[in-house]
């Protein structure tokens, strides 16, 4: 007892950190991940491995050189940030655009407003976007999930059911034909970004992702009710609203988004209603662009129009203690 | 619902250090320090001087106030100076020094372990016998319990609510003085019930306290109107607004008192303290408090006389353990750390936490990752993250509308924040500075 420790209450802490909730929502993505690897082989492996060094290192580049503040990828966000850039990449991608990806999402998405926690928008789709509007051909060649059979730059590409859905909705009901069975999108046998086809697993992180608290329902539960209502009213001729409603909410990157990308603490909003309307707005832009939009899917602008509105959300305020019904 | 319905955390509760060891009194000190603050509200006037010998039991200083408290000697001794002191909240408060000599007690008290039951007294008479015996609530705050039982005018109680939760981590004293005092203090609700004119007790205990609970449910049953309400774990339970929420479901309005709801809430020891005022004549001249901590050789709860210095009832828990990083006056979540153990025991100090090196050091903190954790875990609903932001950049305006004064400074928003930030830090900043605004807005209305 050399020195007393002097500080005011409270002197416990529940022994939760940043590092063990971007731990455990990677731990979450390691499922999906694993289908991924299996399907599209080498591609998964190294996009992956890419993406999570360049972001990393462009951090610590950008930490140290340039904000001259202590390095913080030790929290592990920057691997999550490069994790999820990846997932939302064909695996055929040439390394190059990558790379470029990664320095956008990290520089750009992240360390320009000041790091972890300051940013507006969800980092890794910062930089999938700017991929996506700097390289639309080669972002929309698919891949088809062939496992480690030949060559991952030079795979058999193909259509994702995202864009039989659309043919079917402007009016080609024939295009019904050229959809997957609704079993394969489950376990992961379509072509698309390489993270997001699997719907089984992605699900099952998500739902291990509420459990250990690590996100509430609020924002996966409001994007994915609000999806299939959508699409039950909307749904085409030609096309059972059960099978539309199933294929919307498995295919593309819905689910992906809405348990692992809308729920990214620092770009949705603080209180049970924030989220709600959060994710209700998310569902709602997300359909308006695949039904009405030029591109297939629209899940990544989805969230990132409503990050941009998160502020105004953190406006709404949770309930108060003994607050009077009015 | 058998718990508050907004935030809360679950702290691990550590309460096996000293649970179930049977209460030790500690041993006459040869020289006490009574401090004249030992409540909420005015000082305590001395009515004794220099030179004058006193009895246990005898009043010394009375309260300087409607809200304010009697104090008594808990020892025969004569008084040796008066003067200040620093008390265990490292506060300079006036106090009264006393040469022990003996536990020689004024002839009216009954020191016997007997038990008395109630006879026939009017309201008035508990809530004189209550007053002048200095009680006030011994769940941590201190307020003077008599002005609880004399409601403003308009106002009507409907329910006791008896606090024997005991939320705080480590802390034992009240689940044990409810394992060797039930009977008693159940005779003290039944005084309670009369003074207040109310038909209806209810005891929360945590949980936590299967064998409290069962025991206090076989003592209520044979008396109409008091139940036992079972709670589900949950911080900070034992908080008045929580605690009358969880037990009644009633949440008392922004900045209103329990009356508001028609309850009022007593701690089991604070009821325990009324059955001896009322029926044994004892003024309120000790308390137990429990000294744990994982390294103290002997954890347990010791009944201590006000003015006892506090090393004496470490040196009987075995003393200060090698690996002391902090000494905290309370429990883990709202108890104060101490720079020393030389204060004397008063109505304010629950218990003596000894944390070990390791876990006294604070995390530095990391940038907010706007988890909303801190709103979620806010037992009052407020916005934590947004208050310390507040407070950092002085938006007292912001704070205000924001509701900053209803916070209870239970700490939850820095127990449960994944970055380490100090944010109930910033709010009792920022809520100190907004009362004094608001005070002097009144003051010039």
């Amino acid at each position: 007892m050399d020195k007393l420790i002097v500080s005011p209450a409270p002197h416990a802490h529940s022994g939760d950190s940043v590092r063990r909730n971007m731990l455990l929502v990677i731990a979450a993505l390691l499922p999906a991940y694993a289908v991924s690897i299996a399907a599209f082989g080498w591609g998964a492996l190294i996009t992956t491995a890419i993406s999570v060094a360049a972001c990393v290192l462009c951090e610590w580049v950008i930490a140290k050189f340039v904000l001259k503040q202590q390095s913080t990828i030790g929290d592990l966000s920057a691997v999550l940030t490069g994790l999820l850039l990846a997932f939302n990449l064909p695996s055929n991608l040439p390394w190059w655009i990558v790379l470029i990806g990664a320095v956008v999402a990290i520089g750009v998405g992240k360390m320009s407003f000041g790091g972890l926690g300051q940013n507006i928008f969800n980092p890794a789709l910062v930089g999938r976007v700017f991929l996506l509007i700097s390289f639309p051909a080669q972002m929309t060649t698919w891949p088809l999930p062939q496992g480690f059979n030949g060559s991952y730059v030079d795979a058999a590409t193909g259509a994702t059911p995202l864009a039989a859905m659309k043919e079917v909705v402007k009016g080609n009901a024939s295009a019904v034909n050229k959809l997957p069975e609704l079993w394969d999108t489950f376990i992961g046998l379509i072509g698309g970004s390489f993270g997001e086809v699997c719907a089984a697993a992605l699900i099952f992180g998500g739902l291990l992702l509420i459990c250990t608290r690590v996100i509430t329902w609020h924002i996966p539960v409001s994007i994915l009710a609000t999806v299939a209502l959508f699409s039950w009213i909307a749904t085409p001729a030609g096309m059972e609203p059960h099978m539309f409603i199933s294929y919307e909410l498995l295919t593309g990157g819905l689910l992906l988004g809405a348990f692992f990308m809308a729920t990214d603490y620092v770009t949705s909003p603080m209180t049970p209603w924030g989220k709600i309307i959060f994710g209700i707005g998310i569902g709602l832009i997300v359909m308006v662009i695949r039904i009405w939009g030029s591109y297939p899917e629209g899940m990544s602008f989805a969230i990132l129009i409503m990050n941009a509105c998160v502020p105004l959300l953190n406006k709404i305020r949770p309930k108060r203690f003994g607050e009077k019904k009015k | 619902m058998n718990t508050f319905r907004i935030g809360g955390v679950h702290p691990q509760d550590n309460k096996v250090y000293s649970a179930n060891k049977a209460i030790i009194d500690c041993p006459l000190p040869k020289q006490a320090i009574i401090p004249l603050v030992q409540h909420i509200g005015a000082p305590a006037v001395p009515v004794v001087e220099k030179g004058d010998k006193v009895r246990a039991g005898q009043l010394i200083a009375k309260a300087g106030g409607f809200v304010s408290a009697n104090v008594h000697s808990p020892f025969s001794g004569v008084i040796s100076k008066i003067d200040s002191t620093v008390d265990a909240w490292g506060i300079r408060v006036p106090a009264i020094f006393i040469d022990v000599e003996g536990d020689l007690w004024l002839d009216e008290i009954d020191t016997t372990p007997a038990l008395v039951r109630s006879g026939i007294l009017e309201p008035k008479e508990i809530i004189d016998r209550v007053m002048a015996a200095g009680i006030v609530g011994l769940g941590g705050a201190c307020f003077p319990t008599h002005v609880k039982l004399m409601p403003p005018p308009g106002k009507k109680a409907e329910v006791l609510i008896v606090n024997g939760v005991e939320c705080e981590p480590y802390l034992t004293c009240d689940h044990q003085l409810m394992l060797e005092h039930g009977e008693e203090i159940l005779v003290g609700i039944q005084l309670l019930m009369r003074a207040l004119d109310i038909k209806r007790a209810i005891i929360g205990i945590e949980k936590n306290k299967p064998d409290a609970i069962a025991y206090m449910q076989k003592l209520a049953g044979r008396v109409l109107g008091v139940s036992v309400k079972p709670l589900n774990l949950k911080y900070p339970q034992g908080g008045e607004k929580q605690l009358i929420d969880a037990c009644i479901g009633r949440q008392v309005p922004s900045g209103a008192l329990p009356i508001e709801v028609g309850a009022v809430v007593d701690n089991v020891a604070t009821v325990y303290a009324v059955y001896e005022a009322v029926l044994k004549h004892k003024p309120l001249v000790e308390r137990v408090i429990t000294v744990t901590g994982k390294n103290v050789a002997k954890p347990g709860n010791y009944r201590v006389r006000f003015g006892t210095p506090l090393s004496d009832v470490v040196a009987l828990a075995g003393g200060v353990p090698e690996d002391t990083g902090k000494i905290i006056g309370g429990g883990p979540m709202m108890g104060r750390a101490m720079n020393n153990i030389d204060m004397p025991a008063n109505k304010r100090v629950s218990g003596l936490l000894f944390m070990p090196q390791e876990e006294s050091r604070r995390v530095a903190p990391e940038n907010c990752i706007r988890c909303a954790k801190c709103v979620s875990s806010c037992p009052m609903g407020l916005e934590p993250y947004l208050l310390a932001r507040q407070a950092e950049l002085e938006m007292w305006e912001g704070m205000e509308a924001h509701n900053i004064m209803d916070c209870i400074e239970c700490g939850c928003c820095t127990f449960t924040c994944p970055s380490h930030r100090p944010l109930l830090d910033y709010v009792r900043m920022g809520k100190a500075t907004v009362g004094g605004i608001i005070r002097s807005r009144q003051a010039a209305k």
